[in-house]
């Protein structure tokens, strides 16, 4: 800074939020350097984006993805964050304020940006732990502390946030129950019919709807306020268990520091068009204040209200808000909600409705004369964006008022580009930031943006809730063409934009359960797919519906449609099981029987311990598997992207150092994990010692004894690139073992893109991560180990047997016909 | 006109519902074995089981769309032309094929190698 220049004004905000923050944003873009800028604000964190809390607590993502100001940013603004610290006063006389830790600063111009408390319910126990509200970081903390697949979660409020809040829960793996007083969910954004359909949907995935339910107490162990709670009581009677309660019944203007201090306030702080407040030398904004008796909850009126003030406050326009109707959507991923306007409409009013039960969808719009005045849109709600404008245009009609409840693009071939190109160049493609089709094309053309992520910098597009990423992409295929592609993430192969990750998470929160539904749902643009989508959606299917999914063999690469692996000159290869390496006379006999039988030409150990007999005839196949299977020999998978081989040394059975059964270890570990499925190839060893004769630390999974019991390694991999294991942790006991292993290898099949090793799955995760589940949080590690086993008692069945038996499964290993 | 007419006969190799739906079986013939696609709509082809660029046998690839996906090295072959898409190039000659009444009539002595520009 120049010490030589004129003192600057001083500018400090109460509130380091995102009204507060977005209106220093907007001061800096209009007078960069008028100010020197202090910030208080409560929450230790620098500003995120609350309208991701949501997200944030179902793990869709994480804190650092949220934060819309980082450190950095403060810094390189010269403006001082004083976080962690609440001003509880202001002495307006001599223009300074004062925080609770005892930091005053003096001020020319104060911005009261103090936003909204959540309303705590007065109940009996409402002070037990347990009970919380959901406003921010803290909070999130605090539920996931408690959340934990099958725990019983109860939230109180069916309105936008605490459905959000119950969708985040129940993606935890908690079992939700919504209550909520009125009778139908979302009263103040959807009519009775998008409700129904709304409950539906919730009670679909799981979750249980009390609706016209009163909330009388909170019901703990005991009557101490010191107990957690257990329990909700309605005022019917009905008790719902809890372990977790989250009040979600509105937000108060936190308007406790200016209504001390004399400013005006009603129920907020009043300020006038310009967002001034009864002192001049103060202004406020955001969802603290009251504006033509309005309050306000809704991130789009505050962005307005940002503008407005930051014209003001640097004296640069005489600006005057005047609020303007905003859409709602509901971030619950897999259901498509949007509201605007008068949806519920009145006398004065028409609707003209469409609805198609198949589909579960539902759309109304809400005419008053010839012109549209709301609108709801349930189960797709591609078109909202083409309606919300028409509504704030509020434009006659005329003759679309025939067609447009059918789309923009009616009568066209249907490609949702076109309706992005259809859209008028004032559209407002994001709503929360207000940003128009034309500024983003604009932006693009100009800066030459290509990606998501530069369109969000350059013009916050889709920056804040991000429902509108879909419009985004669709502007920049429209103005890029082919040379778009999206970053951030590698789509999964050319059928789709999408990352491996969003097609997994979406299997599961949609509960698409064949092929053809994924395909449907996440609009893949091929018809079936390709040899690498179609492998790879199979498998994700298979793991998230254990028992529920039929396997599809046309979607199964050769060797594993094959259960053999095939070799170059179009002949098999053929590797039966041997248990932790170990083998016997008689199973011996049986393999020089069938390679003198089948005239087998080649037969070689494999690094694994197995025996290969190489160049075995397609023909063939199910002949040697019967000669095999009669010798007690069963399918050894080294075909597959599956659990291959459990390599051991001879261990303490044996060998002078071996300090524990390292075969006997092995053997247990492959009799529990044969026949899973993986993303790619898995290999164990256990070694009996730490000279780790068995090559543990370059497995997947390694096991290697000590005098005191195992340590567990991880991720390491022996092919092109050369990995060695990372240290998981040390176990003392063999149920130890097993519980680790089953639970690391649910973890890698749940979440690893396919054909990843465990090895870059582990680099691109980090190996805390997997501690963090695995190790550190003993509850998801029983459960990841408890699916594993619920999955593996459907896949211990030896596929050479099924196939040597089954009529159905012959004629894949012979020709359909022979014209010789 | 006679060598034409003796290309184009027609033997029954059996019925469509013999060939899985996205997936293929072989025929052996005196040259060689041929392979029959039948994809999502029950269209069929028939293309030489020898993929243009190391010979894998295309009948154990992946069927999808009018393509199927080598076993081997993962080249994706047309199956109307038998030529290999993207970046790779090679082709595989292929054979006339019909479904009449739900039979497979394949002519295996109508081998056809498309000529790339």
């Amino acid at each position: 800074m120049n010490m030589m220049s004129s003192p600057k004004r001083k500018l400090v905000v109460i509130g380091n939020g995102m009204a507060g923050m977005r209106t220093v944003e907007e001061i800096l873009a209009r007078a960069p350097g008028m100010f020197e800028i202090t910030v208080f604000g409560a929450e230790p964190q620098p500003n995120y984006d609350r309208i991701m809390l949501s997200p944030l607590l179902a793990g869709d993502k994480k804190f650092d993805q949220i934060v819309l100001n980082s450190l950095e940013w403060y810094a390189e603004n010269h403006i001082e964050l004083i976080a962690g610290e609440m001003v509880d006063h202001i002495d307006r006389d001599a223009k300074i304020v004062r925080g609770i830790k005892g930091t005053e600063r003096p001020y020319d111009l104060l911005l009261l940006a103090t936003g909204s408390n959540p309303f705590v319910l007065p109940l009996s126990g409402v002070a037990r732990p347990g009970v919380m509200t959901f406003r921010s970081v803290a909070d999130v903390e605090e539920m996931l502390a408690i959340a934990a697949p099958g725990k019983k979660a109860v939230v109180i409020g069916g309105g936008l946030l605490g459905l959000e809040a119950a969708h985040g829960l129940n993606l935890r793996g908690m079992d939700v129950s919504v209550v909520h007083l009125m009778p139908t969910l979302m009263e103040r954004q959807l009519d009775a019919s998008a409700a129904h359909l709304l409950e539906r949907a919730l009670t679909a995935r799981g979750m249980s709807i009390y609706t016209g339910a009163n909330t009388e107490a909170f019901i703990g162990a005991d009557d101490s306020d010191t107990s957690p709670v257990t329990a909700v009581r309605l005022k019917d009677g009905r008790e719902i268990e809890a372990d977790l309660v989250v009040m979600a019944v509105g937000i108060r203007p936190n308007a406790n520091l200016a209504r001390a201090v004399g400013l005006t306030c009603d129920r907020g702080i009043v300020v006038n068009d310009g967002m001034q407040t009864s002192d001049p030398s103060i202004y406020a904004i955001g969802e603290c204040i009251e504006h033509n008796k309005q309050v306000y909850g809704l991130v789009a009126p505050i962005w307005d209200m940002a503008k407005v003030a930051a014209d003001n406050m640097c004296a640069v326009a005489a600006s005057a808000f005047s609020p303007v109707a905003s859409g709602t959507r509901l971030k619950v991923s897999g259901i498509e909600m949007f509201s605007a306007g008068e949806f519920m409409g009145d006398k004065t009013t028409e609707d003209v409705v469409l609805r198609d039960a198949a589909r579960g969808i539902y759309k109304r719009l809400v005419l008053r004369g010839d012109k549209l005045v709301g609108v709801v849109c349930f189960g797709d709600a591609r078109d909202a964006g083409w309606y919300f404008q028409m509504l704030r245009d509020g434009e006659d009609l005329g003759d679309l008022r025939e067609t447009m409840i059918f789309g923009p693009v009616a009568a066209t071939s249907g490609d949702p580009n076109d309706a992005i190109a259809a859209m008028s160049d004032n559209a407002e493609i994001c709503g929360c930031n207000g940003v128009k089709k034309s500024t983003i094309c604009a932006a693009i053309a100009e800066h030459g943006l290509a990606t998501i992520d530069d369109v969000r910098a350059r013009t916050k597009a889709s920056a804040s809730c991000g429902s509108c990423t879909n419009l985004v992409e669709g502007l920049l295929k429209l103005q890029l063409g082919a040379a778009y592609a999206p970053a951030g993430v590698k789509p999964m192969c050319k059928c789709t934009h999408r990352g491996q990750d969003e097609v997994r998470r979406r299997i599961v929160a949609a509960e698409l359960k064949t092929i053809p539904a994924v395909m449907q749902a996440l609009e893949w643009k091929t018809p079936d797919g390709c040899g690498f989508c179609r492998p790879g959606i199979n498998f994700f299917l298979m793991v998230a519906w254990p028992g529920e999914y039929q396997d599809d063999p046309q979607s199964r690469f050769v060797n594993e449609r094959m259960h053999a692996n095939i070799q170059k000159d179009g002949t098999y290869s053929v590797v039966p099981r041997m248990w932790g390496g170990t083998t016997t006379a008689s199973e011996l006999r049986a393999i020089a029987d069938v390679v003198d039988k089948f005239n087998i030409p080649e037969v070689k150990v494999t690094g694994g311990q197995r025996i290969d007999m190489l160049g075995v005839k397609k023909e063939d196949l199910r002949a040697v598997w019967q000669d095999l299977n009669a010798a007690g020999l069963v399918s050894g998978h080294a075909y597959g992207k599956a659990l291959r081989t459990v390599k051991t040394c001879v261990g303490s059975e044996w060998c002078r150092f071996g300090v524990q059964d390292s075969t006997a270890m092995g053997i247990a570990l492959e009799k529990a994990t044969w026949g899973s499925w993986h993303p790619h190839k898995v290999k164990l060893a256990v070694s009996g010692c730490p000279r780790n004769c068995a090559e543990a630390t370059i497995k997947d999974f390694g096991v290697v004894a000590t005098e005191a019991g195992w340590d567990l390694h991880v991720g390491g991999n022996g092919g092109i690139k050369v990995r060695a294991t990372e240290l998981l942790c040390k176990v003392t006991t063999e149920e130890e073992v097993m519980e680790y292993c089953f639970a690391f290898l649910q973890l890698y099949r749940s979440e690893a893109h396919y054909f990843e090793r465990t090895a870059p799955w582990l680099e691109r995760v980090g190996l805390k991560y997997v501690q963090d589940k695995i190790v550190d949080n003993a509850e998801l590690r029983k459960k990841l180990a408890a699916d594993f086993v619920y999955s593996q008692s459907f896949m211990q069945t030896d596929p050479w047997a099924e196939q040597a038996a089954s009529e159905k499964a012959a004629p894949k290993f012979n020709a359909m016909a022979e014209l010789v | 006109m006679d060598g034409m007419h003796k290309e184009m006969i027609f033997i029954d190799i059996g019925e469509l519902s013999d060939i899985p739906r996205l997936g293929a079986r072989s025929v052996k013939t005196a040259g060689g074995d041929i392979a029959i696609f039948r994809t999502a709509n029950d269209e069929v082809f028939a293309l030489r089981d020898k993929c243009p660029h190391k010979g894998g046998p295309l009948s154990q690839g992946i069927v999808h769309g009018t393509s199927v996906t080598c076993p081997l090295h993962a080249w994706v072959i047309s199956l109307q032309s038998g030529e290999a898409t993207g970046l790779d190039s090679g082709c595989t000659p292929r054979f006339a094929v019909k479904v009449e009444h739900g039979r497979v009539l394949l002519a295996p002595a109508s081998a056809v190698t498309a000529t790339t520009a």
